[in-house]
């Protein structure tokens, strides 16, 4: 995990793996205290910790080699940012819809595959933004508004 | 005092070791001058150090029988765990009959209560916008809810637990029957743990305390297994209960009895305040969206499992099965159903009066920049912690000795290997100092250029 600290703000970087279930949901968990400790309203915490869930799982169970969340903070906003290193999304425009998966049988047998992240963190952001390229990676900004 | 708690620590009988610290749900206690503090606002009083405490150290304190002189007419309100308690083949009218020879004048049965919580709470299933709804019956569940998850407080399924709608029912209709004011009559819980013992002296939905005590099972056990046990027990039939409840009730006492007794589907019970924890940060995170309710139950086997129950609960979550699906608790009498029907329509007892509110502990100042500055002090703190999480501070890990110290309640050598190497720096500048002679006194410093680089560096 990195941390910086600027004036008001802070930021921590949390890796990811890909495909390790067992510790999937760390980040997310650790956001969530992160966010408590800071006094961000409960509201905000609560879509936060779906989105950012959502999140971890997308790089768990879509990244290759799962990818990185960093949390900045500020009395301003928080802002999630999650990158991965591949495989890419080919078309985000289909992959906001709610209900479009590429997830496979085994991953649908476990619960997820809803089609159902992207939409949610969609809702529950005040901004999102998604960019990627097949087969080089993902980067997607969440910023919520702490006031 | 802000908040009551029924947990205390025996001071005398505790050694200040770690165990204690370690399990705790929701980092209450610090060992501080070798003794184990629990802090106030934090503590849920689940009783899982009472449970862990190799020295019994940790103590509940419930009210005794002589509270019962406080009030003219005093009723009893067993919680469905206690008949779990007794013998294979002890049914619950011998416990109810055993109360009144103990010096009760009523025995109103939580069981029935949990019957009529049972129906309400389907209703409210079927009206809610909210999902999945989390039972309110463990007070230790709800304030776990309110100090570690303050954002699912809405979760907590709005409606009275069953011990305090007994109450107020039995309180009601003895009134009316004797002519007293109820304050005048006294209800007394028989209680499977101090989470309860609490939640009568501070209920978390309701303005005031409905039900005047609480008293342990352990307490009452060895006298209700005395009265049971002699011959003449049997026939002396003193007195019925003003309601007894159904099978379904009764099962409330274990976990998964209440789900049943529920009976909509989409559920999820689950048991043991750690899973509990596992659960709430699911639901936290959007998970569990397609459950409805969830049964969640700080002690593991449910209330058969609560720190004051006296028989081991894999043995008494079976009595208590055995008992909720007896044939004769099947059938309800027309009778019974009339008078459910009617208890039932009593609908202000089942609401709440005051809201569950969060009360959110890890907040590190008011002030969310000088929260954040101090959460970056944290991280920083927590890197030069060796994470070994050995609990020697007097805090339950390193993360939380970090916190302590930003918030002013501990110092970074409280952790043993700091201040070994704060020691051992220490040792070092002390022999550079022995090693030093003043110029005044020295021999070998006849060098400038040397004197020049000690004072520069
Ligand atoms: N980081 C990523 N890398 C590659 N593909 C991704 C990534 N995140 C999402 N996707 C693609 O976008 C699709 C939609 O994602 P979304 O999170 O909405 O649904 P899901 O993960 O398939 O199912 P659910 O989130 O409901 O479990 C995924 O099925 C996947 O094809
Ligand atoms: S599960 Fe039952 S016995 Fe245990 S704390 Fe909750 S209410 Fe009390
Ligand atoms: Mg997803």
């Amino acid at each position: 995990m990195e941390v910086s600290n600027r004036a008001e703000g802070l930021k921590e970087t949390y890796d990811v793996a890909g495909r390790d279930f067992s510790s999937a949901g760390a980040a997310s968990s650790r956001i969530k205290r992160i966010l408590q400790q800071i006094g961000v309203d409960q509201g905000i915490i609560r879509r936060i910790a779906v989105s950012s869930y959502e999140a971890e799982m997308n790089l768990v169970i879509h990244a290759s080699n799962g990818g990185r969340i960093t949390l900045d903070i500020s009395p301003d906003a928080v802002t999630i940012l999650v990158e991965d290193d591949g495989p890419g999304i080919t078309d985000i425009k289909k992959a906001m819809q709610p209900g479009y998966s590429t997830a496979s049988d085994e991953i649908r047998e476990m619960g997820f595959g809803a089609g159902m992240g992207l939409p949610n963190m969609q809702s529950c952001a005040d901004e999102l933004e998604i960019s990627s390229e097949p087969g080089v990676g993902t980067t997607l900004k969440m910023v919520f508004m702490n006031r | 005092m802000q908040y009551f708690h029924s947990v205390h620590l025996i001071e005398s009988k505790c050694k200040g070791c770690v165990n204690c610290i370690k399990r705790c749900p929701t980092e209450a206690i610090r060992v501080r001058d070798g003794k184990a503090n629990i802090l106030e606002t934090r503590c849920i009083d689940c009783g899982e150090c009472v449970r862990i405490c190799p020295n019994k150290a940790k103590d509940v304190v419930a009210d005794g029988l002589e509270i019962l002189e406080n009030f003219q007419h005093k009723i009893a309100l067993p919680a469905p765990a206690l008949y779990g308690q007794f013998r294979e083949g002890t049914t619950p009218e011998q416990v109810i009959t055993a109360l009144f020879q103990l010096g009760f004048d009523d025995v109103m049965d939580v069981a029935y209560a949990a019957d009529l919580v049972a129906a309400k709470t389907r209703k409210i299933i079927q009206q809610t916008k909210v999902k999945p709804l989390i039972s309110s019956a463990c007070p230790a569940v709800v304030r776990l809810i309110q100090v570690r998850f303050p954002n699912l407080v809405e979760h907590i399924a709005p409606v009275v637990t069953p011990m305090e709608v007994a109450s107020m029912l039995v309180k009601a209709e003895v009134s009316k029957r004797t002519g007293l004011k109820e304050s005048e009559i006294g209800t007394f819980f028989i209680s499977p743990c101090p989470g309860k013992v609490s939640a009568v002296k501070q209920p978390a939905g309701t303005e005031k305390a409905y039900v005047d005590g609480a008293i342990s099972i352990s307490l009452v056990f060895p006298l209700i297994r005395e009265i049971i046990s002699r011959p003449e027990s049997d026939e002396q039939a003193v007195g019925k209960a003003i309601r007894t409840g159904s099978g379904l009730g009764i099962g409330w006492g274990r976990a998964g009895g209440e789900n049943l007794s529920i009976g909509a589907d989409k559920h999820l019970a689950v048991d043991g305040i750690h899973n509990v924890i596992n659960i709430l940060d699911d639901i936290e995170c959007g998970k569990l969206a397609e459950i409805n309710y969830i049964e969640a139950q700080a002690c593991v086997g449910g209330c058969v499992g609560g720190v004051l129950t006296v028989e081991n609960p894999f043995i008494t979550r079976r009595r208590q099965r055995m008992l909720a699906s007896s044939p004769a608790r099947q059938e309800m009498t027309e009778e019974q159903v009339a008078r459910m029907r009617d208890d039932l329509a009593k609908d202000r007892l089942y609401v709440f009066d005051k809201p569950i509110t969060p009360r959110p502990m890890l907040k590190l100042d008011d002030d969310m920049a000088l929260a954040i500055q101090k959460l970056a002090t944290l991280e920083k703190i927590v890197e030069e912690l060796p994470g070994l999480d050995c609990g020697s501070c007097g805090a339950p890990n390193c993360r939380a000795l970090a916190e302590d110290v930003v918030r002013g309640l501990a110092s970074e050598t409280d952790c043993v290997f700091r201040l070994r190497e704060r020691v051992q720096l220490l040792a070092e500048e002390l022999l550079l100092a022995a090693a030093a002679v003043p110029p005044s006194m020295g021999t070998a410093r006849n060098n400038t250029e040397q004197n020049e680089t000690s004072t520069s560096s």
